[in-house]
């Protein structure tokens, strides 16, 4: 790393704004644009640029799929929380871990022998400030090079052939509670990289680095100044009105915005027709919301930006001034498809907050915002024509004000659905949305600032909705009439990425360790098997020398990980069903394993 | 309170460049310590360091706690639970404090919290951060000891505590 070169193309990059950027972006990946729509390869964590989650093979069908069973598997060696899923790039599979963010490349031509294995060095000191475990969601591919984002915010690019270091840049100070647990995102010749450190009060960025040599392209924070934030005051809009000058600065009180969060951590998409890319911010810090007057903008938001340039063509808002912590970090799903009858070229989103938002992704309209689970209490709605929710006064932990418990809010702060992906799939015109069903009593307080230390202030425990025993559902939820169709109850929160396919079947992955299959017509289970550990990464598809196969990382973690050792509890009464509740600890144990599966 | 005389170091592990040195972080806890001992003078509640040697580091009166034990149950849910997860009973990643305080001391307690541990080998990557320079900790750090005493002793349940005196539980 030369941090000083960086820090000094950086500083140049910046004083000349947005206008140096233009220029050398006429390059398009197309080859990697082309490898996405090779249904044999996985070549980024989504699948597509779309994040639709969908494979186009179709060896394995609904008829099929309980003949599937294990043929290889591999053991990464690492003990935490294995978010994520691998790629494959052509004969090889990339394979990667949480701290110590190992990754493998392992030769499908000879039963997932290791080509190479990189594991960088890295100061233990990042893991304590890493929010809720160690994890990672994956690497990202492009130019003949495999990108590491790793703990310690470092992003490493590595020959895709041999593993050897082209080039490293640090993208922030794990010192100051910043870290890296995103998959970075490969757009034309740029690789973007998010932050997480939302619970440590980081000032939130996406940056751009040229993929040629690790240099700053542009960098567009979550709040701040109009030229850091990468907002034109009369052409970045939201509900389709320009936002106006200082758009973020006038919501918060004083420099608050400075350490007012809004991580990037989350998934990103990208239409190559409209030149947009989409990604969405994280909760203001800290998580007592009277510390923070204003609406905190931008936080809790969905950016469309100009990869070339970082420009926000618009962005909209969906939890101003949070009280509850939902991040809008969640994946957003670029399809075209009907919406209220009308097709669309739509932006979905399952955020946190329990909404399902529909947007246009050209003109960033507002749509739709329906509740995908039923349990959400703490809006009434959102107001199609202001984009706000209509938030319900006894759910609200600023209304009630610090050292108040405001209780019974659904969703729990870990949303209605945390970072595990959704799946569409076209022939369903159906999105396919693993979800967490729990709810939390939320008790605020004043919070000191101390860089590198949590900033929380706020207490919360965690249980299931009233009179229920179970913690998650794998829903098929249609846009187009804004409704769930089918509900599958789960034990616990399903915290796996979704994987469907043309031929009928949707597979998920649980957090007692199973990787199921169900009919996307109805969500009858097909297939299940239990996988050494429990699933928190993303079911893939791809195809090697004729066969299909379905690849999934099992081992527990993650902040699904904080009920493994007691289960979640609440306030017994009026919860008759929470004795029911085993510990997830009782169900699985910590290991990082790939499983490949094919039904041959 | 009862005060145990350090009997010797507990965690032999060589610290960390850039961590609190021992001395610093000896200056930081003494200055913690006083700053309890003048909150707790100064609120007037018995809390003396001339308590009986058996006496609990916690206030609970039938599931009911005190000020401080409440007080510490939120300066964890602050500053610990993301690891320790709720109520101290564990995670995946991060040891359930409820018993690890069965056969810790309150001086290993103290120590571990201000100046931090690291584990890490070719199993295990876990490292507790040094909070010595955390006032929300440092100035709380009795209050969270008794609260995580109370849980440990089995005297205290699960769940947010309620308050001695209150009627309701806000």
């Amino acid at each position: 790393m030369k941090p000083s070169k960086r820090l000094f193309a950086w500083a140049v990059l910046m004083s000349s704004a947005a206008g140096i950027l233009g220029a050398g972006a006429a390059f398009a990946n197309d080859q990697l644009e082309k490898m996405s729509q090779d249904p044999k390869q996985w070549v980024m964590p989504a699948g597509d640029y779309y994040a639709q989650r969908h494979t186009k093979l179709t060896q394995i069908t609904a008829e099929n799929v309980h003949k599937l069973h294990p043929v290889w598997t591999f053991s990464t060696g690492v003990l935490r929380g294995h978010e994520g899923g691998p790629l494959v790039v052509g004969d090889m599979m990339y394979v990667h871990t949480p701290f110590p963010n190992k990754v493998f490349a392992l030769d499908l031509n000879h039963e997932g022998r290791i080509v190479w294995a990189y594991e960088p060095k890295q100061d233990p000191n990042v893991i304590p400030v890493m929010c809720c475990d160690t994890v990672n969601r994956g690497v990202a591919y492009g130019e003949g090079m495999i990108f590491l984002h790793q703990a310690d915010t470092t992003l490493v690019a590595l020959d895709a052939k041999t593993g050897k270091v082209a080039w490293s840049v640090k993208d922030d100070d794990p010192a100051k509670g910043a870290t890296g647990t995103s998959a970075p995102f490969v757009v034309k010749d740029k690789v973007l990289v998010g932050v997480s450190g939302g619970e440590f009060g980081v000032h939130g960025h996406m940056t751009a680095y040229n993929i040629k040599d690790g240099s700053v392209a542009w960098r567009a924070y979550s709040e701040g100044p109009d030229d850091q934030i990468l907002f034109d005051p009369d052409k970045t809009t939201m509900m389709g009105k320009p936002v106006g000058k200082d758009s973020s600065l006038k919501t918060w009180e004083g420099d608050q915005w400075k350490i007012g969060g809004g991580g990037t951590w989350g998934w990103m998409a990208y239409d190559k027709e409209l030149n947009l890319i989409y990604y969405g911010s994280g909760n203001p810090s800290t998580w007592n919301p009277s510390q923070r007057p204003g609406d905190n903008k931008w936080s809790m938001t969905i950016f469309a930006r100009d990869p070339d340039t970082g420009m926000a063509k618009w962005a909209y808002q969906m939890t101003p001034h949070d009280e509850w912590d939902y991040d809008g970090i969640n994946e957003m799903i670029l399809a075209d498809t009907k919406v209220h009858g009308k097709e669309t070229k739509a932006l979905v989103h399952f955020d946190r907050n329990g909404f399902a938002y529909v947007l246009d992704r050209a003109s960033g309209a507002l749509l739709e915002a329906n509740k995908f689970d039923p349990a959400v209490n703490w809006a009434t709605k959102v107001d199609l024509t202001t984009g706000r929710p209509e938030v319900v006064a006894q759910y609200s932990t600023d209304h009630n004000g610090p050292d108040h418990n405001t209780k019974g809010v659904c969703p729990a702060a870990l949303g209605s659905k945390d970072e595990q992906p959704a799946s569409f799939n076209p022939q369903t015109g159906m999105f396919y949305v693993p979800t967490n069903h729990v709810c939390m009593d939320y008790e605020p307080y004043k919070v000191t600032y101390t860089a590198g230390q949590p900033y929380v202030g706020a207490t919360l425990s965690m249980f299931p909705p009233k009179g229920e025993n179970h913690l998650g559902n794998f829903i098929a939820y249609d846009v187009n009439e804004g409704k769930i169709v089918w509900s599958d109850p789960e034990t616990f929160s399903v915290w796996s990425g979704a994987l469907t396919t043309p031929t009928g079947v949707a597979f998920y992955g649980t957090l007692d360790g199973y990787l199921k299959a169900v009919n996307v017509k109805d969500g009858k289970l097909l297939y299940k098997f239990k996988t050494p550990s429990g699933i928190i990464g993303n079911v893939n598809a791809f195809e090697h020398n004729g066969k299909e196969y379905i690849a999934v990382y099992s081992g527990v973690g993650g902040w699904a990980g904080i009920g493994m050792a007691a289960g979640l509890t609440g306030d017994t009464d009026g919860l008759g069903a929470v004795g029911a509740y085993k510990s997830l600890a009782n169900y699985t144990q910590l290991g990082g394993v790939l499983t490949v599966f094919s039904v041959e | 309170m009862r005060r145990d005389r350090p009997t010797g170091h507990p965690n032999a592990e060589p610290r960390m460049a850039g961590r609190p040195s021992g001395r610093l972080a000896t200056t930081i806890f003494a200055a913690a310590l006083a700053c309890a001992v003048v909150s707790l003078a100064a609120s007037g509640i018995a809390r003396a360091d001339d308590a009986p040697a058996d006496a609990k580091p916690y206030v609970v009166q039938n599931g009911r706690v005190d000020h401080h034990v409440f007080n510490g149950y939120r300066r964890y849910g602050d500053n610990c639970l993301r690891c320790h997860g709720p109520d101290g009973a564990g995670s995946s990643y991060a040891p359930a404090l409820v018993d690890s305080l069965k056969h810790m001391t309150k001086e290993q307690f103290e120590d571990t919290v201000i100046n931090g541990r690291v584990d890490v080998n070719t199993a295990n990557q876990n490292v507790m951060p040094p909070f010595g320079l955390n006032p929300d900790v440092v100035e709380n750090l009795d209050d969270i000891y008794g609260y995580l005493k109370a849980r440990s002793d089995g005297v205290l349940g699960r769940g947010r505590p309620k308050k001695i005196g209150d009627d309701d539980d806000n």
